[in-house]
């Protein structure tokens, strides 16, 4: 009498990590294709490296035949009016699977000019922010055996963007709290750490301070925790959480939280693991999905001078094939990522190395031709 | 100077827990510096004023405007006991509004970060920590953020003069302007004309996720912080860990009319109250902060120098810091030290 969910863990990652990852958001809907089995894909190049770090990935996409076409949508973060943003929402409704860069939100515009990337995840709904942490062999870091899921709730919190100025001199900040999204987000946690045969879920809060915000939170954690038995849950206040991350990050497994902490603790944990340059994140909505870097860096400093680490686009643009149930794609492209990584040394400047950002797409783009796929000429 | 032989009266608020043993290890430790303090013990437990408004007890509070300078112990956080935190009420009594934690790498107290050497200066009074919150319809909570003109001037301008006055090279506002325009934009900007009139000192702007990203990475980088509420929490809270803990962590509050309170921020540990085993090396540093800022420097670095040499020496260390002495023992190694000083 072995219960679904048993089987899966029994069959361990593999069939995990191929089969169900959509299983969570999209349970009845196919992904979108066009004929020809070919899917197209918004893209948006956004400022600083997204551009070029976007090239590689289409470059990459070119070399092994990967059946996706890139729909570009440009951004243009230095007008006040919202029509590029809303041109790439429609876009995203239409493709329902989305790439992207980092577009810049300019301080020298009036604050009534909002974040562009956070209109694109409230409108599509992308409701679900996830980082997966992990400590990877070829990378020199202070701190070993990092495995963490953060989930990130995404569409609300301290970024309603509700701002006004009461009095002058005083502004008042709205940070919102809503059962429903904070139910989603959490029944969203345990899910995935179910389907990844993941042990404990941590709730990161301030409800010592904040008691009726976090608090609501906290207490739809606790209400979805009581229907997953098997999974152990428990809640640890947010400065705590930054100080054990910084001493014993080991012993973190699933971590939930909402929008603020989640930006705070998901940058530790990207330092914590080797930098911005080789963490993938994804935000998921019922119906849409885009992928991007985790930390979602801008890089005007290093931008257009190859020196940009590419992996954590290119592994942003794997978790999208997986999406995509291009999962043979995904696999190919993502050894080949850390092989790269942990093999050959090929290191760029943010993690110690010189290598740039070609020889690094160079040579991953060597590495699946390696192993013997069908690729197009270089 | 002159003033460095008149004795200066201090407030002292020995706390909970270990609290009064952490106390009597500093005041053993200033003794031997001989150090021109003289402690003035009070304590702090609420209560209730004429009109049924919770306050701190009368003569603690004339203690301390009179003196000025005050050491706190660790609070006994209160359940159900119907008023709020002691912490948040000597907050609000005294204007508190400067929060200040130097993180020094310890050398002889191994972290995974060496050569941290950084100062957080968190805004204490708004912002996220306005306590102001609304249940709008059944299931929709709204938890009000206030950042004033007024408070973020008054931070920017501590930060800056501490800066000066401690001889570190730069400011970094952090913030998240990108996502709260105008709050964080007008904490911005309050920070940006106060540095105007700061030339000597760089400054620079820095988001709340990179400054977590890089911090993690390579803390050298920093120098001193200034920060609204809740990002001053848990940035100061996350550059504690890199040190050590709250264990080794010095904290001091400024507050209006020159007031300023010096304090350890670890917790009570009701379980080794009384056992002679804490480790007062956190009160100690805060004292020490304490030194500096009342102008004592040379009595401050040689207290500083012979803790961190005891640390070092890794001979007389409490459970805490690797070793198994008692605290009285490691009280007594770093008195010794401080007369070999002389």
């Amino acid at each position: 009498m072995e219960r679904p969910e048993k089987l899966q863990q029994v069959f361990g990652t593999t069939l995990t990590s191929h089969r169900n990852k959509s299983s969570l958001t999209r349970e009845n809907i196919p992904p979108p294709a066009k004929y020809g089995g070919r899917h197209t894909v918004t893209l948006i190049p956004g400022d600083g490296i997204g551009p070029e770090l976007l090239n590689h990935v289409r470059e990459v996409f070119r070399f092994s035949c990967v059946p996706v076409d890139f729909e570009v949508v440009h951004v243009n973060s230095a007008v006040e009016t919202e029509d590029d943003i809303n041109n790439a929402i429609t876009a995203i409704r239409r493709n329902g699977v989305a790439l992207k860069g980092n577009i810049e939100t300019k301080h020298t515009m009036a604050p009534s000019v909002k974040s562009r990337n956070n209109l694109l995840r409230t409108s599509l709904d992308l409701y679900a922010n996830v980082m997966h942490c992990q400590s990877l062999p070829g990378v020199q870091t202070r701190h070993k055996n990092i495995d963490i899921m953060i989930i990130r709730e995404n569409t609300e919190g301290e970024y309603s963007s509700l701002e006004h100025e009461s009095v002058s001199g005083v502004v008042e900040s709205l940070k919102i709290i809503t059962r429903n999204n904070s139910l989603r987000i959490a029944d969203y946690a345990f899910k995935l750490a179910r389907e990844k045969g993941r042990r404990r879920v941590t709730a990161v809060h301030k409800a010592n301070i904040m008691k009726l915000g976090d608090g609501l939170f906290l207490q739809c954690c606790r209400e979805v925790a009581s229907g997953y038995p098997d999974i152990t849950f428990d809640s640890m206040i947010v400065d705590n959480t930054t100080m054990q991350l910084v001493s014993k990050p080991q012993q973190f497994d699933v971590m939930v939280m909402p929008n603020l902490y989640g930006n705070v603790v998901s940058n530790v944990c990207a330092g914590l693991v080797g930098g911005p340059g080789l963490v993938p994140g994804a935000n998921y909505g019922h119906v849409y999905a885009v992928f991007e870097t985790a930390t979602r860096n801008t890089g005007k400093s290093i931008a257009n001078r190859n020196i940009a680490n590419p992996t954590a686009m290119l592994l942003a643009s794997c978790m999208m094939l997986d999406h995509l149930k291009l999962y043979d794609h995904a696999s190919s492209i993502r050894n080949a990522i850390l092989n790269t990584m942990n093999e050959t040394r090929l290191h760029t400047a943010d993690i110690g190395g010189q290598g740039t950002t070609s020889e690094v797409v160079q040579t991953i783009m060597r590495f699946i031709q390696s192993k013997g796929q069908l690729t197009s000429e270089y | 100077n002159r003033f460095q032989l008149e004795m200066q009266t201090v407030t002292l608020i020995p706390g909970d827990g270990i609290g009064p043993e952490i106390s009597s290890a500093v005041m053993k430790i200033f003794e031997t510096a001989k150090a021109p303090i003289r402690w003035e013990e009070r304590n702090v437990t609420a209560i209730k004023g004429p009109g049924g408004r919770w306050m701190i007890p009368p003569d603690a509070k004339e203690s301390m405007d009179k003196s000025k300078i005050g050491l706190k112990g660790p609070l006994k956080t209160p359940i159900a006991a119907g008023h709020p935190s002691m912490n948040l009420l000597l907050r609000k009594t005294f204007d508190l509004y400067a929060n200040v934690r130097p993180c020094i790498s310890i050398e002889g107290y191994k972290t995974p970060y060496t050569d941290v050497n950084l100062v957080t200066i968190r805004e204490n009074t708004e912002g996220e920590y306005s306590g102001i919150e609304h249940v709008i319809v059944d299931g929709v909570v709204q938890s009000i953020k206030l950042i004033t003109e007024d408070a973020s001037r008054r931070i920017a301008e501590y930060a800056f003069e501490y800066a000066r006055n401690n001889q570190r090279n730069s400011v970094t506002a952090v913030h998240k302007a990108n996502i709260m325009r105008m709050s964080d934009g007008l904490f911005l900007r309050k920070c940006r004309e106060v540095a105007e009139n700061y030339k000597d000192i760089k400054f620079t702007e820095m988001y709340l996720d990179t400054v977590c990203l890089n911090m993690v990475q390579d803390p050298t980088q920093f120098d001193v912080l200034v920060m609204p509420n809740l990002y001053g929490d848990i940035l100061s809270d996350l550059c504690a860990g890199l040190i050590g803990g709250l264990g080794v962590t010095p904290s001091g509050n400024i507050g209006a009319n020159g007031v300023a309170i010096f304090e350890s921020v670890h917790g009570t540990a009701p379980d080794i109250a009384g056992l002679d085993l804490a480790n007062p090396t956190a009160l100690l540093l805060s004292a020490v902060m304490m030194l500096r800022h009342m102008g004592l420097h040379d009595y401050g670095n040689k207290i500083q120098t012979a803790c961190f040499d005891t640390i070092r020496d890794k001979k007389v260390l409490t459970k805490d810091l690797g070793g198994n002495s008692k605290c009285s023992e490691f009280t007594a190694d770093i008195c010794r030290r401080i007369q070999d000083l002389d």
